[in-house]
């Protein structure tokens, strides 16, 4: 598990790292060859592998590279449109987190992608494209500073700067009230659950 | 107001509303594989919760599968790790699988509908993306995470927020040579990659209704490319003749009352949709992606749309996809040489596909520099082809006949491109790297096109191959 469950998410804060681009599929997050594992463990080295190295292992330009972007802690990841696009692989945000992502501001994020980082904990929240842009250029021109999101206010904070931000209410509330782990509120209810099922009549039986 | 058989089906599966105004929604079939199931059993373990539904979840093993060799142990130790993996799971858990054995195994999106497990009015999910391909019965399907795996192994619910509907309805006649992919391809194409995020999309009018199961699935299966979680076609006679006795599909007269609740469950005539788009089917050429994502569609017919044809920010994603294809400005799809054919996946792996593409199949050899395969997406789908003798007719052209799985689709087992190969493959996504090849390149197409560029050697109107074949 990602991180210890019922733990309240109001604000984020770490060192910023750009991941440009618009529709960067989980394809791009996690190549399918680091899936061949029954866990999800060390996947955060290979985080985006095939835009960071040649196939001689020789690094590429990419900011998960770029010395500016080595800050040890939690980061926030700044994106583009679409971002996690393609597989519903959990792989990819397990790959972000354990590279050190802990929150992710961009343009708009794909649906499947968003969902399984809040299952896991990870405030996706967006910004628009004028704010994604600023705060991208600035973090580029000057990288070494904390970028805060908070929940709370909807703000992201960098350099004194506050950018807008906007969360689907769901899953704001889901991380605010640590609750962004369903399984126990979904298993809280097995005997309503056990009331639907007998209704249906593909559980139960097709009668005339 | 009526309603649409999303709210149908939405509303009798309805546990209760949460405070997140999320609805905790029962799951009426769960479908696991090897990838993404292993992780969920281990959160089961660690948090000490049971499978309280096990009757409900059916698995099979399809990414990693070799299609040269079934036999065990697996080759790739990894893979025969995963392998292992899920029989235990299953076992432990009491959940039924349909492992290579079982006579039954292929990938998780043909198995469903093929055994009967998928039906009309439904909740379905699984650990993939593609589960969206069961919506072609009418059924509510989409694709979770990992984290939602656990989830419904542990409660047989999900907690969801309900999707917005989105009908799309396409009417008219398609032309000879036009598919059910060169028909989901345009749809995305017009509707772009995101223009699906929090819609379910309800594919509706002539061209629709007068499709297979088999083709409704193709078009259901590429929904989430367009963004859209999960996409749907209204049950009708075709859907309740194609269930007819599917293993676990009932009999008799449990068979008719079933067949009344199914069309019980379609979308009212006078149903509400958030937006409705047309589109004319005689509009629809064969279709082919240049680009590196699903959106980045053009006629066979018709010249790659120039990068200046694009604004704003798909104008930067069309440069990308330049650079990473090497197209110059003024380049055409046709004639694009190829270096692999793919002909399978859980997009266009049925036995239909396979007699669409034998049919183009027939009237060649593939090129000498091509290297074809064909996969059949199931272990039913191999015995269909095989008792019709559509595997000599592909062996006798030079296609490569494999056993079932996911195989070039995804790079997660021995079948993958090389270096910057060019493949013509009727899979689902064209991103970088996708077929295994960092630096290689996907054009996707309906499995009767790929015929058609294996035997060319290059991308080839499909059109022209049955035209040829038609006047000789």
């Amino acid at each position: 598990m990602s991180s210890s469950q019922g733990r309240s998410i109001n604000r984020v804060t770490g060192r910023p790292i750009p991941l440009p681009g618009n529709e960067i599929d989980t394809d791009q997050i996690i190549p399918a060859r680091y899936m061949t594992a029954v866990t999800f463990d060390g996947l955060g080295q290979y985080a985006f592998q095939d835009l960071r190295f040649d196939r001689e292992g020789k690094a590429l330009e990419h900011p998960m590279n770029d010395p500016r972007y080595q800050a040890k802690g939690p980061r926030v990841a700044i994106v583009h449109k679409n971002f996690g696009c393609g597989s519903s692989r959990e792989h990819a945000p397990q790959a972000l987190w354990r590279w050190g992502v802990h929150a992710i501001v961009g343009e708009s994020f794909a649906d499947i992608f968003f969902n399984n980082c809040v299952s896991m904990g990870i405030p996706c929240v967006q910004a628009s494209e004028a704010d994604v842009h600023a705060l991208m250029t600035a973090v580029q021109e000057d990288p070494a500073h904390d970028l805060a999101v908070d929940l709370e206010s909807m703000t992201a904070d960098y350099k004194g700067v506050g950018y807008g931000l906007q969360m689907h209410d769901g899953a704001r509330h889901r991380l605010r009230t640590g609750t962004w782990d369903a399984t126990g509120i979904l298993v809280d209810a097995l005997d309503r659950v056990r009331g639907v099922a007998d209704r249906l009549p593909y559980v139960s039986g097709f009668r005339d | 107001m009526g309603r649409s058989l999303l709210d149908k089906v939405w509303d009798l599966h309805t546990v209760r509303e949460l405070d997140s105004g999320q609805t905790q929604l029962f799951i009426g079939l769960h479908l696991i594989h090897e990838v993404t199931s292993p992780q969920a059993f281990a959160m089961l373990r660690e948090a000490g919760l049971g499978v309280p539904f096990p009757k409900r979840t059916y698995a099979t093993v399809d990414h990693i599968i070799p299609t040269d060799s079934h036999s065990r142990p697996l080759a790739d130790g990894q893979a025969e790790v995963m392998m292992s993996e899920i029989e235990k799971n299953c076992r432990e858990f009491g959940i039924e699988f349909f492992g290579p054995e079982s006579g039954s195994q292929g990938i998780v999106h043909i198995i469903g509908p093929e055994l009967g497990l998928t039906q009309p009015g439904m909740t379905i999910a699984c650990g993939d993306s593609h589960t969206s391909t069961h919506g072609a019965f009418g059924a509510v399907a989409f694709g979770i995470g990992t984290s939602q795996v656990r989830d419904v192994l542990a409660s047989q619910c999900l907690a969801m927020h309900r999707p917005k509907v989105r009908r799309i309805e396409i009417d008219g006649d398609l032309g000879a040579g036009v598919y059910a992919k060169d028909v989901i391809l345009h749809v995305i194409g017009h509707l772009g990659v995101d223009g699906g995020v929090g819609f379910a999309y309800e594919y509706a009018g002539t061209v629709f209704e007068k499709m297979s199961m088999e083709e409704r699935m193709t078009v259901c299966n590429m929904s989430i490319e367009g963004g859209a979680r999960c996409g749907y076609v209204n049950p009708d006679d075709t859907t309740v003749e194609y269930l007819r006795g599917r293993r676990f599909v009932p009999g008799g007269a449990e068979f008719d009352a079933a067949a009344d609740w199914w069309r019980g469950v379609a979308s009212d005539e006078d149903a509400a949709y958030e937006d409705v788009v047309g589109i004319q089917a005689h509009t629809i050429s064969p279709t082919v992606t240049w680009g590196i994502n699903p959106g980045q569609v053009v006629g066979v017919d018709a010249p790659i749309p120039g990068v200046g044809s694009f604004a704003g920010d798909d104008r930067a994603v069309a440069e990308d996809a330049y650079r990473y294809m090497g197209w110059s400005e003024g380049d055409r799809i046709s004639g694009t040489k190829i270096d692999v054919a793919f002909i399978g996946s859980c997009t266009n792996g049925r036995i239909s596909d396979l007699r669409e593409a034998a049919q183009v199949a027939r009237r060649g050899k593939v090129a000498g520099h091509v290297k074809a395969l064909v996969v059949p997406g199931s272990a039913d789908v191999a015995r269909q082809a095989e008792s019709e003798g559509l595997h000599e007719v592909f062996r006798e052209a030079g296609f490569e006949w494999r056993l079932p799985g996911c195989s070039m689709c995804l790079a997660m087992n021995p079948d993958k491109l090389q270096g910057r190969q060019v493949c013509a493959s009727s899979s689902n996504r064209n991103f970088k790297g996708r077929q295994g090849s960092p630096s290689g390149r996907t054009l996707l197409m309906s499995p009767a096109m790929v015929a058609a560029a294996a035997i060319e050697g290059a991308v080839t109107d499909v059109r022209d191959v049955i035209g040829k074949g038609e006047s000789a």
